[in-house]
């Protein structure tokens, strides 16, 4: 004998997977969709069939060129840093219970980028060196804010003012070293600015691949967690979380995957902090945004990309087309959580 | 519902913590009776959210210690402590759009773990938790439409979910009017004769603790003033002791239980 209100409640909860099922699939294949797009169109278009041999490693007059050595590191790395970028940034978002704590406005990002440039810059320095230093960093800069925030807990507003001033202040250290160095390049001003993916090479994909696997894993691992603690430290704690110690280890792992996609492409703007919402308004808040996020994270920057190549004017980096669209967002969240004081 | 529930035993040694560096409670020793319902009352800042906190590792002791039949909970894993004892924390968080049913299953998470998937057993529990808070009608709506009185009792299904043998609630009835104040009080009541639930609750209201508590625990300046039986801890000398303040206990009419009537400086007869 089944209840009907238990057939009611099971029925409904399964629809909600089913639901949270297709929108990962339906996003699973926009990411597919674009990246061969990006294989396929540049400057000039390369039909399909020639994209697939080339992907097969066929050397093809011209197409092994633009398509293996020019459009497939660029949709790689585009790939990689949107999934980190995501990922880490709905992270941020969930724990600290604020779309305005991501790492991209709290300054984690920006000492990621510090980091890099200082380390290849200044150091001479590259390859997976760059993105140890930039690791460090934004740990140190992720635990320089919440040091300075700290007043009996951690209180968000207080953090992401904290991280604003910060992240200024990491901007023109940026800005100091591009300024001072010996070989002034646009291309490269830009990329630790704004990011880029331009110039990518398929090598560069090794390291932010490691870090998705273990820092990704550790943080799809802690999901419910997560979850958990979205309704706030005491429940959390009530439920059976270890609160301290979960924070720790989610916070290490998502600033590690911050900052090895920022020691590649740069602080993509806007990518961490767009990607959470934007999948929280899509999948609901019953089920938990990660994969969502990370999955719009490969999305903005894959089109993002595209259109700063292809739909505008003039090349555009992508950082700029997805910081044109993210800062009316932060202007919008911002006029929001004054009225309302939400969480994400 | 399960009528063979084992009974825990909870009980404080020594306790004393506080926050920075003032200790608020000082060496408070507390049993709670298994099975029944306990009210800890007091003035404001005496202690009692602290204490309740403690008593539910959200603050770890500085001396002494907190017994889950017998064992420290500061050393059990927190997943294990979830599945015996529940809290229900003042103000707890509820995500933005989230639905009541999914709110509620969040209760599950001390059964699960990374391998375990959900299932029927985890349907059930919730299904009877959202009936035992009449919240059935409720299931599909969002969280944040409902009122203040709904909002509580969805919470306390999420609690209900968890399917504690314990469960500690800090002022379960602050911001609700006196009919949900009475909901909520009767549905903790149902909780407690139907399942054998052991309820802890702090509360404001001294004359609901009477009316509705077995056993009443007074706090003042961080120590157990007096605990017992309602009877016994409502008199004008304890009031005095732990309020500051001048009173006259009579039989409350409508439960048979103690009363307290305050006695300020004006609208006093005979005066």
């Amino acid at each position: 004998m089944v209840s009907t209100s238990l057939q009611t409640l099971i029925a409904n909860r399964r629809r909600r997977q089913r639901r949270y099922r297709s929108v990962v699939s339906i996003l699973a294949l926009l990411v597919v969709a674009l990246f061969a797009l990006s294989l396929a169109i540049g400057q000039t278009v390369t039909p399909p069939l020639e994209v697939i041999r080339v992907l097969l490693g066929e050397q093809i007059g011209g197409a092994s060129f633009t398509v293996g050595q020019l459009r497939l590191p660029r949709a790689v790395m585009s790939v990689l840093a949107g999934l980190s970028f995501g990922l880490g940034g709905v992270t941020f978002q969930l724990m600290l219970r604020n779309p305005l704590a991501s790492p991209d406005i709290i300054g984690i990002t920006s000492g990621a980028s510090a980091a890099a440039v200082f380390a290849i810059i200044v150091l001479s320095l590259n390859g997976p060196f760059v993105s140890i230093i930039a690791v460090v960093a934004g740990l140190g800069v992720s635990m320089l804010v919440c040091g300075l925030s700290f007043r009996n807990g951690v209180a968000g507003t207080r953090l992401i003012l904290v991280g604003i001033g910060i992240s200024a202040m990491l901007e023109s250290i940026i800005a100091y070293i591009l300024s001072s160095a010996p070989a002034w390049n646009l291309q490269e001003a830009m990329r630790w600015l704004t990011g880029s993916v331009n110039g990518a090479q398929l090598g560069q994909a090794i390291p932010l691949l490691a870090s998705l696997a273990v820092f990704g894993g550790l943080l799809l691992s802690r999901s419910r967690d997560l979850e958990a603690l979205r309704l706030g430290d005491d429940m959390a704690s009530a439920l059976g979380v270890g609160v301290a110690r979960t924070r720790m280890l989610i916070m290490v792992a998502a600033v590690g995957m911050i900052a090895s996609a920022t020691a590649v492409s740069g602080p993509i703007a806007f990518v961490a902090f767009l990607s959470g919402p934007i999948a929280a308004r899509i999948v609901g808040s019953s089920s938990s945004p990660l994969v969502p996020a990370a999955l719009i994270g490969a999305v903005l920057v894959l089109a993002g990309d595209f259109a700063g190549q292809f739909l505008l004017p003039s090349r555009y980096p992508v950082g700029v087309v997805t910081g044109a669209l993210g800062a009316p967002y932060l202007i919008y969240l911002i006029v929001r959580v004054n009225r309302t004081g939400s969480a994400l | 519902m399960n009528s063979a529930m084992p009974e825990h035993t909870l009980e404080a040694h020594g306790l004393s913590t506080g926050y920075g560096t003032d200790n608020i409670l000082h060496d408070l020793d507390l049993t709670v009776p298994p099975g029944r319902i306990t009210a800890i009352v007091g003035a404001n800042a005496c202690g009692k959210s602290t204490l309740l906190r403690a008593m539910s590792r959200l603050l770890a002791p500085r001396e002494g210690q907190v017994l889950l039949d017998g064992k420290s909970i500061h050393r059990m894993s927190a997943r294990l402590l979830a599945r015996t004892m529940g809290l229900l924390p003042q103000s707890p968080i509820a995500p933005e759009g989230i639905a009541v049913a999914d709110l509620v299953s969040r209760g599950r998470h001390p059964h699960q773990n990374l391998f375990s998937r959900w299932t029927r057993k985890d349907d059930e529990a919730v299904d009877a938790a959202l009936t035992a808070t009449r919240t059935t009608e409720l299931a599909e709506r969002p969280v944040d439409e409902l009122s203040g009185g709904q909002r509580q009792r969805v919470w306390i299904a999420m609690a209900l979910a968890q399917e504690t043998d314990i469960l500690l609630l800090d002022e379960p009835t602050t911001f609700l009017d006196i009919s949900h104040q009475i909901d909520v009080l009767d549905l903790l009541t149902d909780l407690n004769r139907e399942r054998g639930t052991t309820v802890v609750m702090v509360l404001h209201d001294l004359n609901l603790a009477a009316r509705y508590a077995d056993h009443l625990v007074a706090i003042a300046k961080g120590r157990v003033h007096v605990s017992g039986s309602p009877e016994e801890v409502l008199t004008q000398q304890n009031i005095r002791a732990v309020f500051g303040l001048e009173s006259q206990i009579i039989t409350d009419p409508v439960s048979g239980r103690p009363m307290m009537l305050p006695i300020g400086r004006y609208r006093v007869l005979g005066c």
